[in-house]
């Protein structure tokens, strides 16, 4: 479903020096896997996830989604492939603040082949408990909500695989466990592979398979030690 | 989801500046329709003046000369025609092809107004514009037979007070200014509607009544067109008034004498005492400066009372006419003092006499020959309107001009640079309102830049982010330029009964111009090019960066 091999990604420094920030020689998911991903900030999770995403463009390296590597696809190849095959769901700002939630769920499928399906946009949104919360835009939303939206949205395009980066990271306790228990669950009813950052170890602890960017992140070490 | 309706949201989420942008834009574009549609109105009420025919034929001259003065009662007309000519579309060549023919006589004024000598045809057969034809606000048509009936124009009803069964005598002359002598009154049958054209300005006359006036025939059948009354003091007027007086037969001696206008009453002192040589030789001097064209001028005044001699001997009906203010019923009495007498009875003598009938019988028609025309306005059928003019070319003479050509002309010549300058002022208005819509999408484009990173995430790409944009921009500048136009068209249309009273154009709600439809393309490339600052801002969006989520 998802394969790494020798990944590489660095910054430059506004000095100029290069700021090594990803070197994975090795990172795998299977089919409707579901994964854990730790991290101390700064490590690298996000951009891991944009690497894998096709936000970002790894300096080397090849990144395999659903069997095809997205690092040689030219950028619009792999806009729509990221529509297409990847959800995303964000820490904050996951939103358009203009529109509605079921129009935040249509958007992400406007961009995709399928087209804009409100049967299953609201379907989605009922889902997640908002069936009630249609024509409601995310400043009338709590940030619980917001995150739920983002989930339905996620998964509108029946994606191979989500990826959620500290998604509960500014919720309460309550809601953290609703949310993680509602990704979890969309994703292995869609049969989603599921990839997710997170700092709550309590979070972490669910899953059957927790990676520790440190131990296969070979840019991290050096200076680390 | 469409595009167009993601940008629409962006719009309605910035609703406040999207409404000033919006409406700056609006602004702008109702200006365009308001310049547009005044443009359009000055010159529609220029040229309806002259629908209804397509040909105005005249003496040859200046052809704008012509139209402005059969079209706007402006200017004065340098020489006439023989009736023949008039003959010529009624019955001689051109009458196959020529649906309609009505001749102008002017030379007369009452009270500043244009007097026009016509036929009952102008109101009874002619439209003053398209469709429209002549209704009468009271009263009737005057009938050609009638001779000293008049038909009055709205304006003229209104500002001398003359009513249907009053009387006027038309002064000779074409302006109140001309001290010219009056003439026989008329009776007024019948006060035209509101036609929002000159001829709400103009008396109307029947030209058998004209012709009987003093001074407005030839003077002898065998110097046809050449030198005559009607032709010579429009001319004269030109120069000055005394020239003018010293058209009017007799005038002349105020003229000698510049009595400063003494000629209606008191004139009788100079002219009797013996001065007669001296005037005529002045008379003749006048008229070969005057009508340079005329070399049959010195006609009439070959002896010393030859020219008045002639007046008497062979317009009797026409001295009559003259006369008859003075001598009433016993009209047709032949005088031999009528040389002297004639003309200083015009203003006082009228008051003492009741002409407004007295006149209508016993009146035989001038013989054609010693008619003349100032001009013919002509309703051809389509080839007349071609080769009349073209035959017209190769006469001598008379020449045939479309008058709405020559109106246009002027119009574009009068107005072209003006109208240019507040068009370009304008669409300098609607570009500012697009610079507005510039700066307005790219002043939250730190705002956007989040959101097209979402949608760059969710799989939108460079382009489509690019033309969401682009989207916008296009919607604030199109749905501010339809409103624009309503606003402008509304406008107008509210405003239409004032622009109908001072011009006569009526204006509907949906009455556009056709350079309008250049608005909608012009607005398209306006609001791309206001659009495309921030549209490439947008292409060159870093995802990564604006997610937010990496430092
Ligand atoms: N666009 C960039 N330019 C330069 N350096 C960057 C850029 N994006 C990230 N970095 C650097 O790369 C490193 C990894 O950043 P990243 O956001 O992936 O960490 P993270 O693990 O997600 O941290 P956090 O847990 O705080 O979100 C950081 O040191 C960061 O400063
Ligand atoms: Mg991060």
């Amino acid at each position: 479903m998802l394969k790494l091999s020798d990944v590489e990604k660095s910054f430059t420094e506004p000095d100029g020096t290069p700021l090594p920030v990803l070197r994975v020689s090795n990172f795998s998911l299977g089919e409707a896997e579901q994964a854990v991903l730790l991290g101390e900030s700064g490590s690298g999770k996000t951009t891991l996830l944009h690497v894998i995403a096709g936000i970002t463009r790894p300096d080397r390296g090849s990144v395999e989604v659903d069997g095809r590597d997205i690092t040689q696809m030219p950028e619009s190849v792999c806009d729509r492939y990221r529509a297409a095959k990847i959800g995303y769901v964000f820490q904050t700002f996951n939103l358009l603040p203009g529109f509605s939630a079921l129009e935040n769920v249509l958007l992400g499928m406007t961009f995709g082949q399928g087209g804009a399906d409100p049967a299953r946009a609201r379907e989605l949104l009922g889902r997640v408990g908002l069936g009630k919360r249609l024509t409601h835009k995310p400043g009338a939303l709590s940030v619980g909500e917001q995150q739920r939206v983002a989930v339905a949205r996620a998964l509108a395009n029946r994606p191979k695989l989500l990826l959620a980066d500290e998604p509960t990271a500014n919720v309460d306790r309550g809601n953290q466990q609703h949310i993680i228990d509602l990704v979890r669950d969309q994703c292995r009813a869609e049969g989603v592979a599921l990839l997710i950052v997170t700092h709550a170890i309590e979070v972490a602890n669910q899953f059957d398979r927790v990676e520790h960017l440190a131990e296969f992140n070979q840019a991290g070490q050096p200076q680390a030690g | 989801m469409s595009l167009w309706k993601i940008a629409w949201r962006s719009i309605q989420q910035r609703s406040l500046s999207s409404l000033m942008t919006g409406l700056s834009m609006a602004l702008g574009v109702a200006l365009v329709v308001a310049v547009l549609v005044v443009l359009g109105v000055v010159k529609d009420s220029f040229t309806q003046n002259a629908e209804g025919y397509n040909i105005i034929v005249g003496p040859k001259g200046g052809s704008l000369e012509l139209v402005l003065n059969t079209v706007y009662h402006l200017g004065r007309p340098q020489s006439t025609l023989p009736w023949s000519y008039y003959e010529e579309f009624t019955e001689g060549k051109f009458a196959p092809s020529v649906e309609l023919a009505i001749p102008y006589c002017l030379g007369d004024n009452y009270e500043g107004y244009r007097v026009v000598a016509t036929t009952s045809d102008l109101f009874d057969k002619s439209e003053y514009r398209a469709g429209q034809k002549y209704t009468f606000a009271a009263g009737h048509n005057f009938a050609d037979e009638a001779f000293y009936e008049a038909v009055i124009g709205a304006t003229v009803a209104r500002n001398t007070g003359l009513r249907v069964g009053d009387t006027f005598e038309p002064t000779h002359g074409l302006s109140a200014g001309e001290m010219g002598h009056k003439h026989d009154p008329f009776r007024v049958v019948g006060v035209l509607d509101p036609t929002g054209t000159p001829n709400d300005r103009a008396l109307f006359i029947s030209v058998e009544g004209f012709f009987l006036l003093e001074g407005h025939s030839l003077d002898k059948p065998s110097d046809v067109g050449t030198s005559n009354d009607m032709a010579a003091s429009a001319a004269a007027d030109e120069h000055d008034d005394e020239h003018d007086h010293a058209h009017e037969d007799g005038h002349d001696h105020d003229a000698e004498h510049d009595h400063e206008h003494a000629d209606d009453h008191d004139h009788d002192d100079h002219a009797h005492e013996g001065h007669d040589d001296e005037v005529h030789d002045e008379h003749e001097h006048d008229e070969a400066v005057e009508t340079t064209a005329a070399p049959a001028a010195a006609n009439s005044s070959t002896g010393e009372d030859a020219a008045d001699e002639h007046r008497e001997d062979e317009h009797d009906e026409r001295d009559h006419a003259e006369d008859g203010h003075d001598h009433d019923e016993h009209a047709h009495d032949e005088h031999d003092d009528h040389d002297h007498d004639a003309h200083d009875h015009d203003a006082h003598d009228h008051d003492e006499h009741d002409h407004g009938h007295g006149h209508d019988h016993h009146h035989e028609p001038l013989p054609k020959e010693l008619r003349e025309v100032t001009a013919i306005l002509v309703r051809t059928d389509l080839t007349g309107g071609l080769t009349i003019p073209k035959v017209l070319q190769r006469d001598p003479r008379a020449m045939a001009v479309y008058p709405v050509q020559e109106i246009n002309t002027l119009f574009e010549g009068l107005v072209g640079n003006l109208k240019l300058l507040l068009v370009g002022l304008a669409v300098l208005v609607v570009v500012v309102a697009g610079v507005g819509i510039m700066v307005s999408i790219y002043n939250t484009m730190n705002d956007r830049r989040r959101d097209i990173a979402v949608m760059r995430a969710l799989g939108a790409g460079r382009q489509t982010v690019m033309f969401v944009i682009l989207f916008e921009s296009l919607l604030l500048s199109l749905v501010g330029g339809v409103a624009g136009l309503l606003i402008g068209h509304g406008l107008v249309a509210l405003l239409n009964p004032l622009i109908v009273a001072q011009t006569g154009v009526s204006i509907g709600f949906f009455q556009f111009q056709i350079v309008e439809l250049a608005l909608i393309p012009g607005l398209i490339v306006l609001a791309t090019a206001a659009g495309i600052v921030p549209a490439l801002a947008a292409y060159r969006t870093d995802v990564s960066k604006a997610l937010g989520d990496a430092p």
